[in-house]
């Protein structure tokens, strides 16, 4: 038996087995079905939206941080997910590779432009 | 099941690395359904995630930039791209919901498993078809 092995069934390369980001993808799932709940009780509230009414929801503290972190969930939930996509279909290293990094940065600038209409509010 | 006569196994059709071909012929049970949507929905999410921020851009940044919005998503073509994301959401919110469900383990039988999935694939367009309705001022 090699010495990387360790047991009689699993083969120890350093990866996670991608336990973190199975639970990271239902975390940031439930986080925003609450957004999601928030955003569909205030239309029940305030019925038909005015620019003050929409603009104000998001002037609040509060609302601007859950914002904040659903959005940041948002992301992060769509990396775990497209990375799950590229892992499925594309099997070259280095085309999947530079898919991965391309959807990265992607969110990543997406999400700077995020904190940037928020924090104009 | 295991005790299943041999003639039957035989007729079913055996895929290895399924291609394209096979793939539109291949009758997926509404699970899978349900799931493969799940995936194009959150692909299709993740592919227009600038359209949807620089709209709720739009709807904040300003009063003008408030009613250049309301202009905006007047627009037949916009209202129609618009529904289709919203579908995609909805979708993908139903069966992530599924999905939730399934993990703590509410609903993993066979027979309820298909009837969750025809019913979170039934909900994603009922809910789809209130929001049209009301974009298109039926009510």
């Amino acid at each position: 038996m090699p010495i990387y092995q360790i047991g009689p069934k699993r083969l120890v390369v350093g990866a996670h087995y991608g336990l973190k980001e199975w639970i990271i993808q239902r975390v940031t799932a439930i986080v925003m079905v609450i957004f999601t709940f928030v955003l569909l009780i205030d239309y029940c509230i305030t019925g038909s939206p005015t620019y003050e009414g929409w603009s104000g929801l998001f002037a609040n503290q509060f609302m601007k941080l859950l914002t904040f972190l659903a959005l940041f969930s948002l992301f992060y939930h769509a990396w775990i997910g497209v990375r799950d996509i590229w892992m499925d279909y594309i099997k070259p290293v280095s085309v999947r590779l530079t898919l991965q990094v391309l959807t990265v940065l992607y969110l990543v600038a997406c999400a700077a432009y995020a904190v940037q209409i928020l924090w104009k509010v | 099941m295991v005790d299943a006569p041999q003639n039957i196994k035989k007729d079913r059709p055996i895929y290895r690395n399924i291609g394209l071909a096979q793939l539109i012929k291949y009758r997926l049970p509404w699970a899978g359904k349900v799931s493969i949507l799940h995936r194009i929905s959150g692909a299709v999410l993740f592919l227009l995630l600038p359209f949807i921020l620089y709209l709720f851009d739009q709807s904040l940044a300003s009063e003008l930039s408030y009613q250049k919005f309301q202009a905006f998503t007047s627009n037949i073509l916009v209202k129609i791209i618009s529904l289709g994301l919203i579908w995609c959401f909805l979708h993908h919110f139903c069966a992530g919901i599924r999905y939730l469900l399934l993990d703590v383990e509410i609903g993993v039988e066979k027979s309820e498993a298909n009837r969750s999935a025809i019913f979170v694939f039934s909900l994603g367009v009922a809910l789809t078809a209130v929001v049209g309705l009301k974009m298109f001022g039926f009510y």
